[in-house]
C-alpha cells in the first residue's frame, strides 16, 4: 500500500511540475474563452448600421417600419427614384426602396431595395423580416382585424406534462435535465479518453525506457499499475478543479464587464451537441421560473453519481488503458489498433447517450446504463431526468454494483496482462496472446 | 550458510521449458557466475530469485529462510539486462525514488545517495536529467541504484555492456569492494574472460538445465586435456616419444599432449635425456571460453550470438 502511493506521488508530482500541465491547464479554458469572446465580438459588431431610405408613397407602412441595431429605416417624402439615387450614391443612405403610388404590394407585387454595396445575408434576412412583418400586420388589419384580436389569436396555449406517480414533469425541468446530462455524459467521455490515454502512454514510456523491470524488482507489477492509475486521476482531479474554478471565474468576469453578453452566448450554435441543450436552456431562461426548474433537480443526487461514476469510470477503463500500454513495443501504431477495442464502447456509449438524454426509459438507455462498459456516460444522462421517476432505484443500485464489479474485473484482467505485457519486449503482441495471458490460471 | 539455496526450480512456458529442474547454493561473500547462451534460461531463472516470477514448482531459500518475494526485496539489488530510467527525470530524484521503493525511508536514502554519488564522483550530477547523460554514465548511475542499500544478494545481468575499460574497472573495484563488505554478487554474463577474472563459483546453463556447476579452476581441471607447453633453449633432435604426442611446434616451443597413463615428468625425463635445455614448462589448461562453447555446441542448443572474446 505504501509502495502505491509511493508510486502515485510520483507519478502525480513529475506531470503536475511540468510546464506543459500549466500551460494546458490554464492555457486551454483561455483559449476557450478567447474563442467565445472572439465569436462574440464579431457577431455583436459584424450589423454595422445599414441606413435604409423608404419613400412610402402609397403610405402602406405608415411610417411603422421596426428599426434594429442593424438597420434603420428612413422614411422620406416627396423624393423620385432619381432623388433617392442620389442621396444613396453620395453615402448618405446605403440603399433605399421606392413604393410607388399605384403598387399592389399588399397583393403580391414586390419591393425592389437598391443599394451601391451588396447587403449581407444576414442582414437581408433582418429586412425581409421585418417588411414581411409589418406587411402581414397590414394586410390582416385591412381585413377589420384589430390588433388587440390578432394577438390575442396568435396566444399560444401551453401543454404541460405529468407522470402518473404525480410528479409535475414540467418543461423547464426536462430542459435542464436534458443539459445537465449532456453535460455531465460528455465530461466523463472526456476523461475517460484524456487520462486513459495519459494512463497508456506512462506504460508505454516505462516500457520503452526499460525502466519497468527495475521498478518491477522492488514494486509489484500490480502496485505500479495502480499507483499509475492513482496518480493520474488525481492529476485529472486537480486539473478539473482548476478548471472549474478558471471558468466560473472568467464567465464571471466577462458578465461583469459585458452584462448582455451571456444571454448572447446562449444563442450561439457553438457546440453542435449541446445545442438542443442550450436550445432548451434559452427557453428555460426566458421564463422567471427557471429557477424553480433548476430547484425541482436533485443536485445532490447528481453530483454524488456524478464523482461515483466519474471514479468508477476512469478505474474501469484506465486499467484497461494500462493493459494496453503494456503490450505496445516502440511503436506507438500499434497502440492505435490494440486501443481499437476500447474506445468502441466508449463511443458506443457517447451514442446510446444522446438518445438517453431524449428518452431515459427507452430500452436501449436502461441497458447502457447498466452495461458496465457504458454504464459511466449513460446513466448520467439518465440521472439527470430523477431518480426514482427516470431511473428506478433498483435501476441505479445495479448499475452501480455492476460499476463496482466491472472495474474490480477489468483490473484483475489487466494487471495479468500488465505483469506479463512490461518485461516483453520485440515482440508484437496480438489480442490473442493478451487473452491468453489474462485467463492462463498461474 | 549458504545466502541462497535453490532446489529444483522450474518454470515452464506455453511452448518451451524456460527452467527445467535447476538446483544450487551460493555461497555467502562470493562471487558467482551464472553463464548460458542466449535463451538459455538465465533471465527468468533470476527473476524468479528478484520475485518477479513466481516458480512452478521448487522452492528458494534466501538467508536460511524461505524467499518472500514481498519483504524480502530490500535484500536484493537487481540490475536487469533490459535496463533504463525515466528519461525526463532528474538523477537525484530518480535514485531517491527508486531507493524509496526498495523499501528505505527518505532520510536513509538520502544519506546513501550522497555517499555513494561522492564514492563514483557524481556528485555534480543532482540536478541533470538522464536524457543528458551519455550511455556509459546511465550505466553508472544504474549499478549505484541497484547496490545502494547494501543487499546482501546483488544480482547483475551483463553489468559492463557499454562501459568503458576505466568504468568497467571502476564498477570491478566496486564489485570486489561489496563482496569483501559480506555481499554476495551473482553475475550473469557472456563474456567469459570476465567469468574467469571476478567469479569464484560459476553454473552454467542451457536449454533450461545446469550443466555445469563449480569453482572456476576445479572446472578447469575437470576439462583439462593434459596438453602441456614447453619453450627449449634449442631444437630437440627427438619428439617422438611414447609419453606423448606433439601437437604443436614452433621452432623451440612445443605443445604436447601427454597420454593416459603418463604423466608430465616423463615429459621432461624425455628432454632431459636429450640433452636440451627446457626454459619453460607449463600446463595449458582450457578457457572457460573453450569448455562454453564445447558444452554448448554438443546440445544442439538454439544459441543464437555467442560473443567470442578475444583473449
Amino acid at each position: 500500500m505504501n509502495k502505491i502511493s509511493l508510486v502515485a506521488r510520483r507519478e502525480f508530482l513529475t506531470r503536475v511540475q511540468k510546464k506543459t500541465f500549466l500551460l494546458t491547464t490554464i492555457g486551454l479554458p483561455l483559449i476557450i474563452f478567447g474563442f467565445y469572446a472572439m465569436m462574440i465580438y464579431f457577431s455583436v459588431s459584424s450589423g454595422t448600421n445599414t441606413k435604409i431610405a423608404v419613400a412610402d408613397n402609397a403610405n402602406i407602412f405608415k411610417g411603422n417600419l421596426e428599426n434594429t441595431g442593424e438597420v434603420t429605416f428612413s422614411f422620406l417624402q416627396n423624393e423620385t427614384k432619381a432623388s433617392l439615387e442620389k442621396k444613396v450614391t453620395a453615402k448618405e443612405y446605403n440603399g433605399y426602396i421606392f413604393i410607388p403610388a399605384d403598387t399592389k404590394l399588399l397583393l403580391n407585387d414586390t419591393i425592389k431595395l437598391v443599394s451601391t454595396d451588396k447587403i449581407g445575408l444576414i442582414a437581408r434576412g433582418n429586412i425581409q423580416d421585418i417588411i414581411n412583418k409589418q406587411l402581414e400586420q397590414e394586410r390582416l388589419l385591412s381585413l377589420h382585424i384589430s390588433k388587440e384580436q390578432l394577438d390575442s389569436a396568435r396566444n399560444d396555449n401551453s401543454v404541460s406534462f405529468a407522470t402518473i406517480s404525480g410528479s409535475n414533469d414540467s418543461e423547464l425541468k426536462e430542459g435542464v435535465s436534458m443539459a445537465v446530462g449532456y453535460a455531465s455524459g460528455f465530461l466523463i467521455y472526456i476523461i475517460l479518453f484524456i487520462y486513459g490515454a495519459m494512463v497508456m502512454r506512462g506504460v508505454m514510456e516505462e516500457k520503452v525506457s526499460r525502466i519497468a523491470e527495475v521498478i518491477v524488482s522492488s514494486v509489484k507489477p500490480f502496485q505500479l499499475m495502480m499507483g499509475k492509475i492513482f496518480g493520474i486521476g488525481a492529476v485529472g482531479l486537480v486539473q478539473f478543479v482548476i478548471w472549474i474554478v478558471i471558468v466560473f471565474g472568467l464567465q464571471f468576469v466577462i458578465a461583469l464587464l459585458f452584462p448582455d453578453i451571456l444571454h448572447q452566448m446562449q444563442g450561439q450554435p457553438i457546440q453542435p451537441a449541446s445545442m438542443q441543450a442550450a436550445e432548451a436552456m434559452k427557453t428555460a431562461s426566458a421564463d422567471p421560473t427557471f429557477l424553480q426548474g433548476l430547484a425541482q433537480v436533485n443536485w445532490m443526487m447528481i453530483i454524488g453519481c456524478f464523482i461515483f461514476y466519474f471514479l468508477g469510470g476512469y478505474l474501469l477503463y484506465s486499467s484497461l488503458f494500462a493493459a494496453v500500454g503494456s503490450a505496445v513495443n516502440e511503436d506507438p501504431q500499434d497502440a492505435q489498433s490494440l486501443m481499437l477495442p476500447i474506445t468502441m464502447p466508449i463511443i458506443f456509449a457517447i451514442v446510446i447517450m444522446t438518445r438517453a438524454v431524449n428518452d431515459p426509459s427507452s430500452g436501449i438507455a436502461v441497458f447502457g446504463s447498466l452495461f458496465p462498459l457504458t454504464s459511466p456516460i449513460v446513466m448520467m444522462a439518465r440521472i439527470a431526468h430523477g431518480v426514482p421517476d427516470a431511473v428506478p432505484y433498483w435501476q441505479l443500485i445495479l448499475s452501480m454494483l455492476l460499476l463496482v464489479g466491472g472495474f474490480i474485473g477489468t483490473t484483475w484482467v489487466a494487471a495479468k496482462i500488465y505483469r506479463t505485457g512490461i518485461l516483453m519486449y520485440g515482440k508484437k503482441i496480438t489480442w490473442k496472446e493478451m487473452w491468453k495471458w489474462a485467463f492462463r490460471k498461474s | 550458510m549458504p545466502i541462497l539455496e535453490l532446489y529444483n526450480l522450474k518454470k515452464y512456458y506455453a511452448t518451451q521449458k524456460a527452467v527445467d529442474d535447476i538446483s544450487f547454493n551460493i555461497e555467502r561473500g562470493s562471487i558467482f557466475g551464472l553463464l548460458g547462451p542466449n535463451g538459455a534460461g538465465k533471465t527468468t531463472l533470476l527473476r524468479m530469485i528478484t520475485g518477479i516470477f513466481y516458480p512452478d514448482e521448487g522452492s528458494i531459500i534466501l538467508d536460511g529462510k524461505t524467499f518472500d518475494p514481498i519483504n524480502d526485496i530490500i535484500k536484493i539489488g537487481y540490475m536487469p539486462e533490459e535496463r533504463g530510467l525515466y528519461k525526463k527525470m532528474k538523477i537525484g530524484e530518480q535514485a531517491l525514488y527508486l531507493a524509496q521503493l526498495k523499501g528505505l525511508s527518505k532520510a536513509d536514502a538520502m544519506k546513501k545517495i550522497k555517499f555513494w554519488f561522492e564514492r563514483l564522483e557524481m556528485q555534480t550530477w543532482w540536478n541533470k536529467k538522464v536524457e543528458d547523460l551519455s550511455k556509459g554514465m546511465s550505466q553508472k548511475l544504474q549499478f549505484v541504484i541497484t547496490v545502494l542499500h547494501e543487499p546482501k544478494l546483488i544480482i547483475l545481468d551483463e553489468p559492463f555492456s557499454g562501459l568503458d575499460p576505466i568504468n568497467a574497472n571502476l564498477i570491478k573495484d566496486e564489485i570486489y569492494g561489496l563482496a569483501q563488505r559480506g555481499s554476495t554478487v551473482i553475475f550473469s554474463t557472456h563474456r567469459m574472460e570476465q567469468v574467469e577474472e571476478i567469479c569464484d563459483h560459476i553454473v552454467l546453463v542451457n536449454l533450461g538445465r545446469k550443466i555445469l556447476d563449480g569453482t572456476v579452476q576445479q572446472i578447469k581441471q575437470n576439462f583439462k586435456e593434459n596438453k602441456f607447453s614447453i619453450q627449449l633453449s634449442g631444437i630437440a633432435a627427438g619428439t617422438i616419444s611414447s609419453a606423448f604426442d606433439v601437437i604443436d611446434s614452433k621452432a623451440n616451443k612445443l605443445t604436447v599432449k601427454i597420454k593416459d597413463g603418463f604423466k608430465s615428468n616423463d615429459v621432461l625425463q624425455h628432454f632431459i635425456q636429450q640433452g636440451v635445455n627446457i626454459e619453460a614448462f607449463s600446463e595449458i589448461l582450457p578457457s572457460i571460453n573453450d569448455i562454453f562453447i564445447n558444452l554448448v555446441e554438443n546440445t544442439n542448443s538454439r544459441t543464437r550470438s555467442f560473443q567470442n572474446v578475444e583473449l
